[in-house]
C-alpha cells in the first residue's frame, strides 16, 4: 500500500493533491469548491443545487450538448453533488484522456455559460429531484433528522424548498457563481495514473490565472425546527436517532469512529444482531458518523412497520445506552480486520482514492496516505475507546420519526 | 490474468480469473436458482431461503456465521434474481480458505423452523419497505404485462400473502432440487490461489449429491399493452416501459448494449437531451436486460403527475424513430467510447470482475476477458444496430404508469 501523496497550492489559494499509482489504467479525480448549500440565502433555498445543474449547461467555447459529447467521447465516467459547505464534481476516465478531461472541468469551472434561456429547464430539474424525495421516506426522515440535528445552515438539505426555487432568477445564480465559486477553498484531488510533474503543469495553466475574491463565512439564520414527528402516509414507520459526536478533525475521531463501528459495521454488529436478526423487527437498521469540518453527529435510522416501530426505537435506544458502557476486544479485533480489507480494497479504486483525498484536504488541511490511516487503526485498543466512551457516552439522543403515527419517546432524551 | 477452470466429480464447476497483481480476491457460490424456476405455491421461496442460508447449519449458528465473517474482515453479501441467488465475498487473499469454508457451509443450511418464522418477519418488513417506494412491484407488474405467463415473469420477492403461507417443508423440497452439485459453481477473481481453490471446494462440496433439475428456457410471445395503476400517496408518476430485445445466448447483444446506450443512457442520449435536460422527467432511461431465452429493452421514467402525457408521447417518438431512421456514425463513436471505458474502469476491482466471470459462465459457460468485451464492442457495426431495430423494434412496448394520475391516456 506504499503510494506516495503530493500536494501543490496555486498562487490563487487552489490545492491540487494527487496519489500517482502506476498499476491502474486510469486516473480518477474529485473537485470540491467551496459553494455548498449553507451559502443559500433564507429566502433562496435550492441555490448551490440549481446553480450547479446550470454549470453543465454549456462552458467555454463548447454549448452544453458538444461539452456533455466531448467528454463522453473522452470516456468520462461523471457526477456532481452539491453538499452543505462544497459544491463537488468528479469523474474517472481511462489515463491517457485525463489531461483533455479536466480542461472541460476547467472551461466548466471557470467559463460557465449559466443561460438565462436554460434557467426554466434547470429549475424544472431541480424540482423534480426535490419532488422525488416525497416517494424515500427514509432519506425524507434522515433530511430531517439533521435539519433538527445541527444549527441552521449546518443541517440543510441541498434540494431547498420549491416557493425559493421557483423565486430564483438567472441574476441570482450568476451572483451565487461569481460570490463562491473561487480558487480560495478549491481541492482538486486526482489518483491513478498519471506523472505529478505534469499534471501540476498542466493544473498551473488550466487555473493559475483564476482570480480570488474574498472568503465569504455562511451566516448561521433560523432557528432550530419543531415538532420532532412528521406525519407521512406509509406502512412503514421510520425512526432516526442523532447524537452528538466529534468530528474527523478531532485527535480522538478514530475512537468515536470505531465505537459506532462496534454499533453498526458488518452483520455482528451490536445494531444488526439485536434489531434484526434476533428479534426480526425491521429490514434496514443502521448507525453512522456523519462528519463535518467542525461538528458531527451519530445519525441511526431504523424503519419498520407501525405496529413494531415502538419496540424497535426502544431496542435501538437501550443499544446506545449500553455502547456507552464500553466495548469488548473481540468486537474490535473484528471491527479492525474490516478495517483493514475495506483499505486495501480502497487501494484499488481510483474513484474512492481521490474522493478521500480531498475530503482528507478539506477535513485536516493534508491527505492522509492509507498507509497513515493503518497505524491509526491499529493503534485502537478496547481500552482507548472505553476511556473515550466514558467521557462521552452516547446522549442528548435526538429522536426524530416520520410515519402515521408518533411514536413515545423514553422520558429524558430529546 | 488467467482463466482456470476444473469440475469435480459431482458436477460441480469452479472458475476463476486469476490476477497475481491484485490486493484483494472475490469469490462468490452461484446457484442455478431464481424466481423463474418458482411455481405460484412457492413464489418468493429462492429469495427468502438466500435469506435462511445466513440463519445457521448443523456447524454454526446464525451468530458464528455473521461473526466469522466479520472476523475475516469479509464484505460481503447474496442476491437472488430471476435466475440466480449469488452469495459471495470479497476478501484478502489470505482469507480464500475461510471464506470458501463459510460460503459452501451456509450453502447447506439448517433451516430451522424458529429461524424461519423469524426471517419470515424481516422479508415481511422487506416487502414492506418497498411498498412505501411507489414504483415499487411494478417491475413485476410491467414483465406479467408483457411477458404474460413466462417465468421470467414471476416476482422475486413473492407477495404477502405467499411468504405468509409458505412452509419450512416446502423450502427444503426446493432446496434439495435446486442446490444440488450439478446446479451451483464457484466463480472467483483476483489474487486467487487456484490449485488451493480446486482443493479447498472439493474437501467442503466433494459430497454434495447431483440432482439434474430441470429450468424451462423458452423465448416469450410478448404483448403490447398499457396499464394504468392509481396510487394516491405517490409524488411523481413513474412509467415503466418493456420492448423485446436480445437473449443472453444472443451475439447481438452488443449491438443491443449500444443501442440503449444511445437511445436511453443516463447522460448524452436521446431521452437524456429530450427529457432530463430540459427538466421535463426527473429520470428517464433504456437499460437492456439479458436471461437465457429472452431480452428486454426496459425503460423507466420518473416525472411530475401532470407531464406525465407529453413525456409518454415523447418516449413514443423516440422509439418510432429509431426504429424509423435509424443511428448515426457519431452517436455510435460515443456510444462506443463510453461503454468501452466503462468496461475497463469496472475491470480495475476484482470484485467487479467476479460478477462479469461468473455471469459469463452462468448464462453461456464460456469466459471473456476485457479483451474480448472490447473488442465485441468495436466490432458492432451501424448495420449491426439496425438490424436489432428491425428484429426488436423499439416502438413495440408494453407500458405501465403508476403515481397520483387516475387515468392516463395512452400515447400513440
Amino acid at each position: 500500500m506504499s503510494s506516495v501523496i503530493l500536494s501543490h497550492q496555486l498562487a490563487n489559494g487552489m490545492v491540487l493533491v494527487g496519489e500517482p499509482i502506476q498499476s491502474f489504467e486510469s486516473a480518477a479525480f474529485s473537485f470540491l469548491l467551496p459553494a455548498g448549500c449553507c451559502h443559500d440565502p433564507s429566502n433562496r433555498a435550492g441555490l448551490a443545487a440549481l446553480t450547479s445543474e446550470m454549470m453543465l449547461r454549456g462552458a467555454g467555447p463548447r454549448d452544453s450538448r458538444t461539452w456533455v459529447s466531448d467528454l463522453e467521447n473522452l470516456g468520462v465516467e461523471r457526477g456532481e453533488s452539491v453538499g452543505v459547505a462544497h459544491t463537488t464534481f468528479y469523474g474517472a476516465t481511462l489515463r491517457d484522456n485525463l489531461a483533455p478531461a479536466l480542461g472541460l472541468f476547467a472551461d466548466l469551472i471557470r467559463r460557465p455559460h449559466l443561460p438565462a434561456d436554460q434557467l426554466d429547464a434547470g429549475r424544472n430539474a431541480c424540482l423534480q429531484e426535490l419532488r422525488t424525495i416525497d416517494d424515500e421516506p427514509s432519506h425524507k426522515l434522515m433530511i430531517e433528522l439533521r435539519r433538527r440535528r445541527y444549527p441552521d445552515p449546518w443541517g440543510r438539505s441541498s434540494h431547498g424548498e420549491e416557493p425559493s426555487l421557483r423565486a430564483t432568477t438567472i441574476e441570482d445564480v450568476r451572483r451565487f457563481y461569481e460570490r463562491h465559486y473561487r480558487p480560495g477553498g478549491a481541492i482538486l484531488a486526482v489518483a491513478g495514473n498519471f506523472d505529478w510533474r505534469r499534471l501540476v503543469d498542466l493544473v498551473e495553466q488550466l487555473f493559475g490565472d483564476w482570480q480570488p475574491n474574498d472568503i465569504v463565512e455562511p451566516a448561521g439564520t433560523n432557528g432550530r425546527l419543531a415538532g420532532n414527528h412528521i406525519p407521512f402516509q406509509s406502512s412503514q414507520s421510520h425512526v432516526g436517532i442523532a447524537y452528538p459526536t466529534i468530528p474527523y478533525k478531532h485527535p480522538d475521531y478514530f475512537q468515536a469512529w470505531a465505537a459506532v463501528g462496534v454499533l453498526s459495521s458488518g452483520s455482528s454488529s451490536r445494531l444488526f444482531t439485536e434489531v434484526r436478526e434476533r428479534r426480526g423487527l425491521c429490514y434496514t437498521v443502521y448507525a453512522s458518523l456523519h462528519t463535518q469540518r467542525d461538528r458531527a453527529s451519530v445519525l441511526c435510522y431504523a424503519g419498520t412497520t407501525a405496529q413494531r416501530a415502538q419496540e424497535t426505537l426502544d431496542v435501538t435506544i437501550s443499544e446506545l445506552v449500553r455502547l456507552g458502557e464500553g466495548i469488548e476486544q473481540s468486537e474490535l479485533d473484528r471491527l479492525k480486520a474490516r478495517i483493514k480489507s475495506s483499505l486495501i480494497m480502497q487501494q484499488e479504486s481510483t474513484s474512492a482514492r481521490s474522493g478521500a483525498l480531498a475530503r482528507d484536504w478539506y477535513h485536516l488541511g493534508r491527505a492522509r496516505s492509507l498507509d497513515e490511516v493503518s497505524v491509526l487503526v491499529d493503534q485502537l485498543s478496547a481500552e482507548s475507546i472505553n476511556t473515550f466512551l466514558g467521557k462521552n457516552p452516547p446522549r442528548d439522543l435526538l429522536v426524530v420519526t416520520l410515519g402515521p403515527e408518533p411514536l413515545e419517546v423514553p422520558v429524558g432524551i430529546s | 490474468m488467467e482463466f482456470r477452470s476444473h469440475r469435480l466429480e459431482n458436477g460441480l464447476e469452479i472458475v476463476a480469473e486469476t490476477n497475481g497483481d491484485a490486493h484483494s480476491m472475490g469469490v462468490a457460490f452461484l446457484v442455478r436458482a431464481g424466481s423463474r424456476d418458482e411455481s405460484d405455491e412457492v413464489a418468493g421461496v429462492s429469495h427468502f431461503l438466500e435469506h435462511m442460508c445466513f440463519k445457521g447449519t448443523p456447524r454454526r449458528s446464525a451468530d458464528d456465521v455473521n461473526r466469522e465473517f466479520d472476523e475475516i474482515g469479509a464484505h460481503y453479501n447474496a442476491f437472488t434474481s430471476e435466475e440466480c441467488t449469488a452469495y459471495y465475498a470479497s476478501v484478502l487473499p489470505e482469507y480464500q480458505e475461510q471464506s470458501v469454508d463459510l460460503l459452501a457451509d451456509i450453502l447447506r443450511p439448517s433451516l430451522r423452523p424458529d429461524d424461519f418464522d423469524m426471517e419470515k418477519k424481516v422479508i415481511l418488513e422487506e416487502i414492506q419497505m418497498y411498498l412505501d417506494q411507489p414504483p415499487f412491484g411494478m417491475d413485476d407488474r410491467i414483465k406479467m404485462l408483457h411477458l404474460g405467463g413466462h417465468p421470467l415473469a414471476r416476482s422475486v420477492l413473492g407477495t404477502s400473502g405467499s411468504i405468509t403461507d409458505l412452509t419450512p417443508q416446502q423450502m427444503r423440497d426446493y432446496f434439495s432440487s435446486r442446490y444440488s452439485a450439478d446446479n451451483v459453481f464457484v466463480a472467483a477473481a483476483g489474487k486467487v490461489d487456484f490449485d488451493a481453490l480446486v482443493k479447498q471446494v472439493a474437501a467442503r462440496c466433494g459430497d454434495w449429491q447431483p440432482a439434474a433439475p430441470a429450468r424451462q428456457i423458452s423465448s416469450a410471445v410478448s404483448e403490447t399493452r398499457f396499464e394504468v395503476v392509481h396510487r394516491p400517496t405517490a409524488t411523481q408518476q413513474y412509467v415503466l416501459s418493456l420492448a423485446d430485445a436480445p437473449a443472453a445466448e444472443d451475439a447481438d447483444r452488443y449491438a443491443a448494449k449500444l443501442l440503449a446506450t444511445i437511445v436511453g443512457d443516463d447522460s448524452g442520449s436521446r431521452m437524456y437531451w429530450e427529457l432530463i435536460d430540459p427538466g421535463l422527467a426527473e429520470t428517464a432511461s433504456l437499460g437492456h436486460y439479458e436471461y437465457l431465452g429472452v431480452g428486454m429493452f426496459y425503460t423507466w421514467l420518473a416525472c411530475e403527475p401532470d407531464l406525465v402525457e407529453a413525456n409518454l408521447a415523447r418516449l413514443h417518438r423516440i422509439f418510432h424513430q429509431a426504429d424509423a431512421d435509424g443511428i448515426t456514425v457519431d452517436e455510435l463513436r460515443q456510444a462506443k467510447n463510453k461503454v468501452k471505458a466503462r468496461v475497463v474502469l469496472s475491470s480495475e476491482r476484482p470484485q467487479s470482475r467476479l460478477f462479469n466471470v461468473g455471469g459469463n459462465w452462468l448464462q453461456r459457460r464460456e469466459y471473456r476477458t476485457v479483451a474480448d468485451d472490447l473488442k465485441s464492442l468495436d466490432d458492432v457495426t451501424l448495420d449491426d444496430l439496425h438490424a436489432v431495430l428491425r428484429k426488436f423494434p423499439l416502438s413495440r412496448y408494453s407500458t405501465i404508469t403508476i403515481g397520483p394520475r387516475q387515468e392516463v391516456r395512452r400515447p400513440g
